[in-house]
């Protein structure tokens, strides 16, 4: 199932985020792909705040990976700087998917190894402030009524 | 004699520093020679070359300084915030060495390590004094009151400044590391060319995302002609944002403390614009602005030591306390 919504700026994205956020469990893994500045981190940021968590949720690209805490833990990895994810590295992520909801940016390197997302959001400049937000899941339910 | 290890991120790095602050020796396995030839994408960044470079860092620090493990009185290891598996190596190969040679130990915060190169000689800053740290993972401005702890004022709600640079220079089809090659072409440019804004956030936070795409949406309206003559011109007038930016909340948070010494530390207090454009503050020596061991082992002298062996169950911790 796949949907496409429109967004008219950040904190629409950061709302929208909030709303997917509320159908997560544990355990999931959610793939947030899109070029520079199409608004990846500020959607991690509305489903983090939207699970609890009040520290600030900044870019991983240069730290790899962060892991927050909530009302449930939240891992935030980012493989903008990855050619590709080897087995070794692979090894040091996993800890990240224990017991957390996992958002991935940058996800596209990382298929190879990473577990099978349930919902993949692709994010889009569609001018000035405006986002094309593409919600894709193998669950209707998932990202059905989102507005 | 202090023997510092730091592998929080990219970085293998050991050091050898005094009790007084003097740099013995200070290794760091650069892997920026790599980067180059990948374009900025880390070749691995797994704990395994952490690992495979621990051992040989260390004895090079060692031999360096002219030393054997028999005058080290510390060990001093950066405990986090970084990628675990990273931080684990440097942490148990510390430990190890603690625990043979049964010295104490001391974590280190790889943010407090960053502040305490200030500390080193020659030319040792003194607290109090207001601090900006920006580097690719981090932009926190700090009040630093005393040694070894410091107090955070604000930080970047999204992309740090380093990170502002190396995707820029990613944006403007430049080399890596992108904060050199984009202050380098800068002086080429006309930093008044495009009006970038400085983002409005309250408090003494900052914002650098909405900076990086009104690059992206000036680089995209320029034909490929256009873009190669006027690269210098965008990379100036980006530079200048970001400086500005900095400057601008560094000035605000010296003001709101009090604290009217102004320091700057990390991989961007390397870039000569932000040097200029603060004549009166203290700068991290340049070979100290990026990942080492140095600043750790400067930081150990004013952290809490571990003493043997109580420390063999220290954990490392990943993300901002």
């Amino acid at each position: 199932m796949r949907t496409e919504l429109a967004s008219v700026s950040a904190s629409e994205t950061e709302r929208i985020a909030a709303v997917l956020a509320g159908r997560l469990m544990v355990g999931d893994v959610v793939g947030v792909s899109g070029e520079l500045g199409a608004g990846k981190t500020t959607f991690v940021r509305g489903a983090c705040r939207a699970l609890g968590v009040t520290s600030p949720v900044t870019s991983p690209t240069f730290t790899i990976g962060h892991r927050y805490s909530g009302d449930v833990d939240v891992s935030h990895l980012d493989f903008y700087r990855f050619a590709g994810v080897s087995a070794a590295e692979w090894g040091d992520l996993e800890p990240y998917f224990e017991d957390a909801i996992v958002f991935v940016e940058w996800p596209e390197v990382g298929a190879s190894v990473l577990p099978p997302a349930r919902l993949t959001v692709a994010l889009e400049h569609a001018g000035g402030d405006r986002r094309r937000i593409a919600l894709a899941s193998a669950e209707t339910a998932l990202v059905q009524g989102v507005s | 004699m202090i023997l510092g290890i730091e592998t929080s991120c990219d970085e293998t790095a050991a050091a050898v520093v005094t009790e007084d602050g003097r740099i013995l020796s200070s290794v760091v396995s650069s892997q920026a020679a790599l980067h180059a030839r990948f374009g900025g994408v880390v070749p691995e960044v797994a704990s395994r070359r952490h690992l495979e470079l621990v051992s040989p860092v260390v004895r090079a620090a060692l031999d360096d300084a002219g030393q054997s493990l028999d005058a080290v009185e510390r060990v001093a290891v950066t405990q986090g915030p970084g990628l675990v598996g990273a931080l684990l190596v440097g942490i148990s190969a510390a430990k190890g060495l603690a625990w043979a040679r049964r010295l104490p130990l001391v974590p280190v915060d790889h943010l407090e390590g960053h502040v305490a190169s200030l500390y080193l000689e020659p030319g040792a800053l003194e607290p109090p004094f207001t601090c900006l740290l920006a580097s690719g993972g981090h932009t926190i401005l700090l009040a630093v009151r005393e040694k070894g702890r410091s107090e955070r004022l604000g930080t970047t709600l999204d992309d740090a400044a380093g990170e502002a640079f190396d995707k820029g220079a990613r944006l403007l089809g430049l080399g890596y590391p992108g904060g050199a090659a984009i202050d380098r072409i800068a002086r080429e440019g006309d930093p008044a060319a495009f009006d970038f804004p400085v983002a409005r956030v309250p408090g003494l936070d900052l914002s650098f995302s909405g900076l990086k795409t009104a690059l992206l949406y000036a680089v995209r309206d320029l034909e490929p002609v256009e873009l190669e003559a006027r690269r210098a011109d965008l990379a100036a007038s980006y530079q200048r944002a970001i400086v500005r930016a900095l400057v601008g909340r560094l000035r605000a948070a010296a003001e709101a403390t009090g604290l009217e010494r102004i320091a700057v530390v990390g991989g961007v207090a390397a870039n000569s614009e932000l040097r200029a454009a603060l004549p009166d503050a203290a700068f991290a020596p340049l070979q100290l602005c990026t990942d080492n061991a140095a600043m750790i082992a400067s930081c150990a002298r004013f952290v809490e030591a571990l003493p043997y062996p109580r420390y063999l169950g220290l954990d490392a911790y990943a993300s901002l306390s």
